[in-house]
């Protein structure tokens, strides 16, 4: 026997195995960030003082990492439209832009951490900073996570294309649903930390 | 995200090209070989588990007096029991281990991993997982995760000793295995994260035709819920797990107030932490852990209730929406375990509420498989006799919960051993014998024989005395006011009333070892010399793991089941035989008169 409704969508639930999974990994993902944001909550209210964001960290630089992530979401969707509308070529274009987006995002994060450690503040230095380096350096991760993902479906993962393109446009999917989510935790953590 | 899926449909059809022997035993996708993966494994740790507590018992029974025992003296060395007497540093290596061990790498995952991942796509007549090379991850993520946990035992300064909740700040300056602990722990995390999210989109989207929710056998249902809380409440103590692991290795102060002092100098950190954040996103998960533990025993015990009583369940569809409603609100009553914390009263007033509120589902699922024995006609084989005793122990463990859940009585209750009796009673011969009752019920499918029947009543009975001599006696030390931290109880007067107690427990427990042996005799002799089973379904069942070839080859089902019925359709008027399969067609097997 096979496994069914690996590619095509179950009849009733209206989706294949994949997607679920996706979407239920994303929803232990919103648990993950949302006990860290409960903690930054907890810790906030119980300070006796708290520096406001915007003294302690760059909000032009943030200001501009949010309008890369948003950008590299753009060329997300666009990426799997064009498999949708079997154009491979404007798809390796617009996933490869999105990689690149999250690097930029990356190396701008890095500016933004070593300005701190030069400035010589670190994780233990404070509340605020141990908070804001665990969330961001998290999410961080979670880019990376992303970055890997996307690059091995733009070069070696995309050969599939050619012999089950459904089930591939399937992965660049998820791919992004995945990393919607990895900028939608930014939208969230930009005023948080930065604004507030 | 399935590559094997898409491999087997580019090459051949299923069970097709035999594999080699390492992808065939040990690196298989085939949801049974991981779920026997998973049960050996995780026998091992229970056993391992078991044993760090027969060697703490000494020290409960006989405190500071050497225990002899030759080479293992020795074994264990100057740094544990030095001249056989046990060092306080060790104690709490021993109670910490036990805890984490137990739960973590020994009930959770036999009770999901080995009888999730093989009975029940069986019962939802699947193929497989729906993702079976995540499922292969996710059993060596675990084993990684229990081999980091073990590894934790040789470092410097010796195992983790913060208890098996971690509290902070103990745990932010404890010795390096902490760092172990936490890093096995986020092994084991993503571990039943992958675990989760297959069998929920497996219950989901592979169940056969015709198999609708409510035609479900119970046990699927309590896998299901089981999965939701292991997918929603494990990301926490990720969380959590992150900030310790921050707090330690980076030098932050997410669970260290500012001034505090260790050994007599205060600690120089930025402060201005919370030690009560880390208990509530540890309990958050912790919780909710319990549930884990104890819904894959309701399931287990009600298939067998069903099959021996040769009745239905009584009141299925309450079952379920009872344990629907028990995870719900398994994730609104964490904080009862924090009522002696300081935390204030109005948030241990909400969380008294809702644990009265959470132990209503639990006596409605309890009273049900008890009516489900009403006027039966039961076959008192070996697994349902662990079934059976699972009732009344599950029923004094819930029943002892309920004054520790009252914040007057917790006061005095709370941190004693009458809390260790307590959850004791849910888990061990609670779930543990759940767990036994499985591996009778479902040993046939797996291996084509039946256990020794008179072994297996030579283990029940007296585990069930031994068991309750255990932890018995615990509630009366509880209730003594015997604190459960007490590395040597006789220092107190009170401690010195109950000790003679502590030598009848410990006796209890050594003499609870020794009834497992004609467990592990039966186990390992019946899959040689065991009695064949004489068709597929020996015990007369109706659900759909005994529709499969025994025992059930890679693919499981020869032809896709289709499903007609319910699951406990047992002694039905009208039918020629007491048991009708879920997967038997309406008009066959009628009596021609009828």
């Amino acid at each position: 026997m096979e496994i069914p409704y690996t590619v095509h969508p179950h009849p009733v639930t209206g989706i294949p195995n994949g997607k679920l999974g996706i979407w239920l990994f994303l929803a232990s993902e919103v648990m993950l960030f949302g006990a860290l944001f409960s903690s930054y909550i907890l810790l906030r209210v119980g300070a006796p003082s708290w520096p406001h964001g915007y003294e302690e960290l760059s909000v032009p630089l943030a200001t501009f990492n949010t309008l890369v992530l948003i950008a590299s979401s753009v060329t997300m969707v666009m990426s799997w439209a064009s498999l949708k509308l079997n154009q491979f070529g404007k798809f390796k274009l617009y996933l490869g832009l999105t990689v690149l987006l999250a690097f930029v995002f990356l190396v701008v994060k890095a500016f933004e951490y070593g300005h701190h450690f030069s400035a010589q503040e670190f994780p233990r230095t404070s509340t605020f900073l141990s908070i804001y380096f665990t969330i961001t350096g998290l999410h961080g991760l979670h880019v990376i996570g992303g970055i890997v993902v996307n690059s091995y479906l733009l070069l070696p993962g995309s050969k599939m294309w050619k012999k089950d393109p459904d089930r591939f446009a399937n992965r660049i999917e998820y791919a992004g649903l995945y990393w919607h989510f990895v900028d939608l935790v930014w939208i969230f953590l930009f005023p948080t930390l930065y604004l507030l | 995200m399935s590559d094997a899926v898409a491999n087997h449909s580019v090459h051949a059809p299923a069970h097709h090209e035999e594999l080699g022997f390492w992808r065939k035993y040990v690196f298989s996708t085939d949801h049974k070989v991981i779920g026997i993966w998973y049960g050996i494994t995780a026998l091992l740790f229970l056993f391992f588990g078991f044993s760090l507590m027969m060697l703490l018992r000494w020290q409960l029974a006989y405190p500071g007096q050497p225990l002899q025992l030759g080479w293992f003296t020795k074994l264990l060395g100057e740094t544990r029991m030095p001249q056989g007497i046990m060092l306080p540093e060790f104690y709490n290596q021993l109670g910490a281990m036990h805890g984490t061990i137990m739960v973590f790498l020994g009930i959770v995952p036999l009770a999901v991993g080995a009888f999730g991942n093989y009975v029940m796509p069986l019962q939802i007549g699947a193929p497989d997982m729906a993702f079976p090379k995540i499922n292969l991850a996710s059993y060596w993520v675990y084993f990684i995760g229990g081999c980091v946990m073990l590894y934790s035992f040789f470092v410097p300064g010796g195992a983790p000793q913060s208890g098996w909740t971690s509290y902070a700040p103990l745990a932010d300056i404890a010795s390096t295995s902490q760092t172990y602990w936490l890093v096995g722990m986020i092994f084991l995390i993503t571990s039943s994260l992958l675990g989760s999210i297959n069998f929920i989109v497996t219950i989901v989207q592979l169940r056969a035709k015709g198999l609708s929710f409510f035609r479900l056998p119970f046990f699927v249902w309590a896998q299901f819920i089981t999965s939701f809380l292991l997918l929603l409440a494990f990301p926490p103590l990720e969380a959590a797990g992150v900030l310790q692991l921050m707090d330690r290795v980076a030098g932050t102060s997410f669970f260290l107030p500012s001034g505090l002092v260790v050994s007599g100098q205060v600690l120089q950190n930025s402060g201005g932490g919370n030690p009560l954040l880390w208990q509530h996103l540890f309990w958050f998960l912790a919780h909710p852990e319990v549930y884990v533990l104890i819904l894959p025993a309701m399931g287990i015990v009600s298939e067998i209730i069903a099959n021996n009583t040769r009745k239905p369940l009584w009141g299925y569809r309450t079952l379920v929406y009872s344990i629907i409603f028990l995870g719900f609100m398994s994730f609104c009553v964490w904080a009862h375990h924090m009522f002696m914390t300081g935390m204030g009263t109005t948030m241990s007033n909400f969380f008294q509420t809702t644990t009265m509120i959470i132990s209503i589902p639990s006596v409605v699922i309890l009273t049900s498989l008890l009516l489900s024995l009403w006027k039966s006609s039961i076959r008192f084989n070996t697994p349902m006799l662990f079934a059976l005793a699972f009732l009344p122990m599950f029923a004094i463990g819930g029943l002892t919960g309920l004054p520790l859940g009252l914040i007057a009585a917790d006061i005095h209750l709370h941190d004693t051993w009458y809390v260790i009796s307590h959850f004791h009673y849910v888990v061990a011969p609670g779930t543990i014998f759940a767990l036994f009752a499985g591996i009778y019920y479902w040993y046939p499918k797996a291996t084509g024989r039946q256990m020794n029947s008179f072994l297996g009543k030579l283990h029940f009975w007296p585990s069930l005395i031994f068991m309750n001599g255990v932890f018995f006696p615990m509630l009366l030390q509880g209730m003594a006011g015997l604190s459960r931290r007490l590395y040597d109880q006789t220092i107190y007067e009170h401690g010195k009333a109950v000790q003679p107690l502590s030598v009848y427990i410990s006796i209890s427990a050594w003499l609870l070892a020794i009834a497992q042996i004609p467990f592990i005799i039966n186990f390992f002799w019946s899959m040689k010399k065991g009695k064949k089973v004489d068709s597929d379904n020996p015990w007369h069942s109706t659900t759909l793991e005994w529709a499969t070839p025994t025992p059930p080859p890679h693919g499981n089902f020869i032809e896709p089941p289709e499903v007609f019925r319910g699951p406990y359709e047992y002694s039905v008027p009208g039918e020629d035989k007491d048991y009708t399969p879920q997967n038997e067609r309406d008009t066959k097997n009628k009596k021609e008169d009828a």
